[in-house]
């Protein structure tokens, strides 16, 4: 479904990305983790194309920069990990921006479109925030509105950054199982970047870890989420089991005073 | 509380039909030309000679096509309202709604409610030009409403250009600082242009502060760049909504935000070139109308845009209205009134919607 081959991206006279390979199969989530600074976002932000890189983007089989940017929006739908929520617009509003790849330049919005919208609504129990001002939200509902948007692009990739930021433990919970459904429900390839290992490990199929903007170790999470590695990588004393499902969970150890 | 919970929802027959997009308002658009109907007709009938609320109605009537209608004016009346009053009226309510409406665009683009039509230096740029005109090149062809064109699209471009090679990006904020920067620049050559005619500054201070007395001549002028500008900006509201969420969101959602930006700020600045050169420099309209729009019928630039149109013409009509009365039989600058109106209005707007907007 994704393809990426030799992605490098320069920012600020600085190697953020360099040489990166990606390949994502249809159906599959895989989860970007990596230190801070590892270029996790900017991986995302390559593959959306709203950032100037070497190397090729193929998506469904086309290549990236043979995409015109709606095309693209219709392939490929990204919800930042801050993303700018204008405070006076609805939700109903909000989740509509979605449909912009779909709606010709001068043109507004179809009955259809706004029935797309209420549709996603529904599906994210968002159908009595449709009025609500996005200002307004607390945390965990924000993260669905913005969720909503990207749903509404009906693209078959959702690449989500940090979905889980700033939320509190349950409702990390129900928007990553929400992700996770929806994949399953409607064949989404997904791409999140995480920088919980334990959640990484437990929803993705597949780890991608990047240290200094070179992927360093991919693969199952049991593969990647070893006591070496993320030992190197992240600076960090760990302590790995296996944990629900055979997948493993990373506890941080303490140092001895 | 998730996808399960969708399942027990009750709504209405129709789910699309309960929350309506943010759009202008049928009722909000008639109620704004009311007000602006209303506000024309006393912008008619302000001033001296005596004539009756009606006999004004009934004289718009006559001026209709297809309509035939006995005010029963004298000659001299009916010269009065068609001569001066009606393209005085025009005028002001045509630059009004292009300064809110340029206003409007300005703060869509760079997503700050306090952006100004004259912040890319056009209104610099057009007080440079006009005085280098007064003073420096009188009785030549180069008249002022041209040479304020000129120059206001002349400073948007200087601040554009600069902008946009200061910051490879493009990002608003190194556009709003070459803005200024060429704003302090041109004014100060402005200034020493001006002292050397001081014999010339009553003509280049009334200009500076504002005049909608032009007459029918400056109405035929400025109606095709009015046409113009707000076609193109009224047809991007939808796209302004979308730039909300940042360039590289928007881009996410396939719009490419350079190109929309770089079409709204050409057009807004069209029609701010296009009101400077025909009424000099009216401030605070671009700022107070696009707000006070937003206060009362929320902040989608679907509605913003159309409403600033109508509410900005109302606006000045009024300020013009004012102007002529409150010291009668001298008249004030249009552009004082602006601002000795405009700051308290903007207050009480602010006032009434304390808490429910941002």
């Amino acid at each position: 479904m994704i393809r990426v081959k030799e992605l490098s991206v320069r920012l600020g006279g600085r190697e953020v990305l360099d040489g990166v390979d990606v390949d994502v199969s249809r159906g599959e989530w895989l989860a970007v983790v990596g230190p801070n600074g590892a270029g996790k976002s900017t991986l995302l932000k390559a593959v959306m194309g709203v950032l100037a890189h070497r190397g090729e983007v193929v998506l469904d089989d086309r290549r990236g920069s043979g995409l015109k940017p709606r095309e693209r929006a219709r392939l490929v739908a990204y919800a930042p990990q801050t993303p700018a929520l204008p405070p006076d617009m609805t939700v109903f509003d909000y989740a509509l921006l979605g449909r912009t790849p779909y709606i010709p330049y001068f043109g507004r919005e179809s009955r259809r479109d706004r029935e797309i919208i209420a549709g996603v609504l529904a599906r994210l129990g968002l159908t009595g925030f449709a009025a609500r001002r996005v200002g307004e939200l607390s945390g965990g509902e924000r993260q669905r509105v913005v969720l909503a948007r990207a749903l509404a692009q009906q693209a078959p990739v959702l690449l989500l950054d940090e979905p889980t930021t700033a939320l509190d433990l349950g409702h990390q919970q129900q928007v990553l199982e929400l992700v996770d459904r929806l994949r399953t429900a409607d064949g989404l390839t997904v791409i999140t970047t995480l920088h919980d290992l334990t959640l990484a490990g437990q929803y993705a199929d597949t780890l991608l870890l990047l240290a200094g903007g070179r992927s360093v170790a991919r693969g199952r999470p049991a593969e990647v989420l070893t006591g070496a590695l993320v030992g190197e990588h992240f600076d960090a004393r760990v302590m790995i089991e296996p944990g629900p499902g055979g997948r493993p969970v990373v506890h941080l150890v303490r140092g001895e005073t | 509380m998730l996808a399960e919970q969708a399942t027990g929802r009750t709504e209405g027959r129709d789910p699309v039909a309960h929350v309506k997009p943010a759009r202008a308002r049928p009722v909000w658009l008639a109620g704004a030309l009311a007000l602006l109907a209303v506000v024309m007709i006393a912008g008619l009938l302000g001033g001296a000679a005596d004539i009756a609320p009606w006999q004004v109605v009934l004289q718009v009537a006559d001026w209709l096509p297809f309509v035939s209608a006995d005010a029963g004016l004298t000659p001299v009346e009916q010269g009065l309202l068609y001569e001066l009053r009606l393209p005085r009226v025009l005028l002001a309510a045509v630059v009004g709604g292009l300064l809110a409406m340029a206003g409007a665009g300005y703060q869509g683009v760079f997503r700050n409610p306090l952006a100004d039509p004259y912040l890319l230096g056009a209104a610099a740029g057009a007080g440079l030009t006009t005085t280098v005109a007064v003073v420096l090149l009188p009785g030549s062809a180069l008249t002022t409403p041209v040479a304020a064109f000129a120059g206001a699209v002349g400073g948007v471009f200087l601040a554009y250009g600069l902008g946009s090679a200061a910051g490879r990006t493009g990002g608003t904020a190194t556009l709003v600082l070459a803005g200024v920067a060429v704003t302090s620049f041109l004014t100060a050559i402005q200034t020493f242009v001006q002292q050397l005619g001081v014999e010339e500054l009553r003509r280049v201070y009334s200009w500076i502060l504002g005049d909608v007395g032009g007459g029918w001549e400056q109405v035929r002028l400025v109606l095709p760049y009015a046409v113009v500008a707000a076609a193109v900006l009224l047809a991007h509201g939808r796209m302004l909504d979308v730039l909300a969420v940042g360039d590289e969101e928007a881009g996410a959602l396939g719009v490419r935000a350079t190109r929309v930006r770089f079409v709204v700020l050409l057009a807004a600045s069209l029609a701010t070139a296009a009101a400077v050169a025909v009424s000099g420099l009216i401030g605070f309209v671009g700022i107070v109308v696009p707000h006070a729009v937003r206060r009362l019928a929320g902040g989608s630039y679907r509605s913003v845009l159309p409403l600033s149109l109508i509410g900005g013409a109302a606006f000045l009509v009024l300020a013009d209205l004012l102007a002529r009365t409150v010291i009668a039989p001298a008249e004030l600058p249009i552009g004082v009134v602006t601002m000795f109106v405009g700051a308290p209005f903007f207050v009480a707007v602010l006032r009434m919607t304390r808490g429910t907007a941002t």
